[in-house]
């Protein structure tokens, strides 16, 4: 694997697994681990820890892969391995 | 108007619509048939995802599962959506690079083995005959009970649908009908949803209407409400969760890695032109897919709260009439035990089987007479979970054009997936195990044909899962998660991330994967079902879960095997760094 590619590869990684620790966050600690002990909060109407895991969670699964394709188009441009038009 | 005629104009309607769009996108090549020629716009190819995703089970099923589960239906919530995150980062951009038409096709080529490509087909076809047997059921429901036909011809005739743009229209035709059929369910689902909402709360977004207080001038937030009503009537909180930590956690976490791994839902990421476009596709598909996904729970709380005021007390001679035509549907019964005449509301299962056995007698209030023994509960009641979806909004006393809306949104969700599904498992038959296996010298044509006579097959016994469904589809569903996350994810993880990962280790890891998944559900669901509770489970998972576990043990196996074994070939390497580019 040429240099480039290889730094293209490995900032691929870091960013992915920056949003895959928000998603195990967000979900399994947030939504399963600590969820009785968030429920003591509230959240307008609802339970924190109920939110998390019924609403909250969902929310972050669509942003994170938002912000992935916005940070992998850049890192396209930035290594020179972007598809043609 | 009536709602049967309604119903019929709503569904005759959109029934229209998909086939003006099959005849619209006829397949001539069979890079049509498998993927559309990789034409399809990200959005276009996000919607067609979340109907192809989003089944009879997310529809009907789902929102009845949380109103009686409360807090524990968040597994499915986050389980059906999280796993999208793992698609589009860790396998949809890269499968697209990789650019051919299967998961097989992949498996195959990544590990240089005919056997590797033999095993993913079996898991391709099993998964989703599996998967696809629950979806004509569906469609069977839905017309038995709005259109008051026989179950039967209700699934002829989403047979006779189905087979007319898969079998016609390939991936081609499923894609924009499915397009549609998005637009139809999501409207469907929403409208009442809104309407409910309103009613309870005065919010008109249902995802906020749920956690705002009741519209009753009380000022109590309707959770509090709902949590206050179900105690009181010695039911659990509805925020409050029953199932143990650690098996949410590997439930949650089968169906996220199974949710990858489905094939039908990958084989979608090959229809977009560029890597990037796989990418935001997924972005797209979310999107869509949450619009339900955060309904959901909101149309199960208004659900739950609607069923207690309305049925709770409620005299049985002044029952409204969906109670009784639920009932002669068999999805509603009520065993008078206190000989009140009333419907007495309460925690736990009324009945003794839980599901109802009816007689052919009529009770002293006109109810329907049963088999089944008085459970010790209180509880006088039986509700399918099932029925919530398409009874709320007559047990909300919506129009009868939300009605009928709804189930023409039932029949989008099923047919869609079953397209999906059948298309998946013809391409498995015409070109992994005849092109690529059996008749490598069929041409272009022939593959055609033979995709399209497969496409036939797998409609029709499909229709046959419909028409006599096996006892245990609930059952086997558990499987479909199960395996894709034991067999499908890591293989392709793998394939991807590790260039050292060989033909051994990816055999023995899927092997050890599927048979360990399979055997653990089997023992449970089948050959001890009376054993199956949290005390026998190994460290307290259920056979739901098991995937998780399965797929720990096949990401070691693989690894382990796969160090101890020559590395694959330069051209293999080659192809994964490849994969991991854009360009």
């Amino acid at each position: 694997m040429s240099k480039n590619n290889n730094d293209y590869w490995r900032a691929n990684i870091t960013l992915m697994s920056i949003l895959l620790a928000v998603w195990f966050f967000v979900s399994f600690i947030c939504g399963i681990l600590i969820v009785d002990y968030l429920n003591q909060f509230r959240f307008f109407g609802y339970k924190l820890g109920f939110w998390f895991s019924q609403q909250g969670a969902i929310y972050t699964f669509v942003v994170l892969i938002f912000v992935y394709v916005w940070r992998m188009n850049k890192l396209d441009r930035k290594y020179g391995v972007e598809e043609e038009e | 108007m009536s709602l049967q005629v309604l119903t019929y104009l709503f569904i005759g309607l959109s029934f229209g619509l998909y086939i003006g769009i099959a005849i619209w996108c006829r397949s001539a090549s069979t890079n049509e048939f498998y993927v559309a020629g990789s034409h399809v716009s990200p959005l276009a190819n996000g919607a067609a995802t979340a109907a192809d995703w989003m089944s009879a089970a997310s529809f009907l099923s789902m929102a009845g599962i949380i109103a009686f589960e409360g807090a524990d239906g968040a597994r499915y919530l986050m389980g059906w959506t999280g796993g999208y995150v793992l698609l589009a980062l860790l396998l949809a951009p890269y499968l697209r690079k990789f650019s051919k038409y299967t998961v097989p096709d992949f498996v195959g080529d990544r590990y240089y083995s005919q056997t590797a490509r033999l095993v993913a087909v079996v898991c391709v076809i099993f998964i989703s005959f599996t998967y696809v047997a629950g979806q004509m059921r569906g469609v069977g429901i839905v017309f038995s009970r709005f259109l008051e036909v026989d179950i039967n011809i209700g699934v002829l005739v989403g047979m006779a649908i189905v087979f007319f743009y898969a079998v016609l229209g390939g991936m081609k035709g499923i894609t924009y009908t499915q397009v549609a059929q998005y637009c139809v369910l999501i409207f469907a689902y929403l409208v009442p949803a809104i309407y409910i909402s309103l009613m309870l709360t005065g919010n008109p977004l249902p995802m906020l209407g749920f956690g705002s207080t009741m519209n009753d001038g009380s000022g109590v937030y309707l959770l509090d409400r709902l949590d206050g009503l179900t105690t009181e009537l010695g039911m659990a909180a509805f925020t409050a969760g029953n199932k143990s930590t650690v098996d949410m956690f590997f439930i949650t976490a089968a169906l996220m890695a199974g949710t990858a791994g489905l094939p039908h839902v990958i084989v979608r990421f090959f229809t977009v032109p560029r890597v990037r476009d796989a990418r935001i596709s997924a972005g797209y598909a979310l999107v869509f897919i949450a619009l339900l996904y955060t309904t959901a729970p909101a149309v199960a709380a208004f659900a739950r709260i609607n069923i207690i005021n309305n049925v709770e007390g409620m005299s049985y001679k002044g029952a409204p009439d969906w109670f009784s035509k639920w009932e002669d549907s068999g999805l509603i019964a009520w065993l008078d035990k206190n000989g009140d005449g009333k419907v007495q509301y309460r925690g736990g299962d009324a009945l003794i089987p839980v599901k109802p056995e009816y007689l052919e007698s009529r009770g002293s209030s006109g109810e329907r007479q049963l088999a089944n023994k008085a459970s010790s509960s209180a509880n006088e009641l039986y509700i399918d979970r099932d029925i919530i979806v398409l009874a709320h909004p007559e047990i909300a006393q919506l129009p009868n054009w939300v009605v009928a809306l709804v189930a023409a949104g039932g029949l989008a969700a099923a047919l869609s997936t079953a397209a999906g599904l059948l298309l998946v498992i013809s391409t498995a038959v015409s070109h992994d195990l005849l092109k690529k296996t059996f008749m490598p010298q069929i041409n272009e044509r022939q593959e055609l044909l033979f995709a399209r006579i497969a496409a036939a097959f797998a409609v029709a016994i499909a229709g046959l899962f419909g028409i006599y469904p096996l006892g245990f589809v609930a059952e086997v569903v558990a499987f479909a998660f199960g395996l894709a996350a034991a067999s499908f994810f890591p293989v392709i993880l793998l394939g991807i991330f590790s260039r050292r990962m060989n033909r051994e280790g990816a055999i023995s890891g899927m092997i050890v994967g599927l048979t360990f998944t399979f055997s653990y559900i089997v023992y449970f669901k089948f050959v001890s079902p009376q054993a199956n509770n949290a005390a026998n489970w190994w460290f307290g998972i259920s056979p739901e879960g098991i995937g998780t576990l399965g797929m720990i043990l096949n990401f070691m196996v693989s690894l382990v095997v796969s160090r101890f074994t020559p590395p694959p070939p330069a051209d293999v390497q080659n192809m994964v760094e490849n994969i991991r580019v854009p360009r």
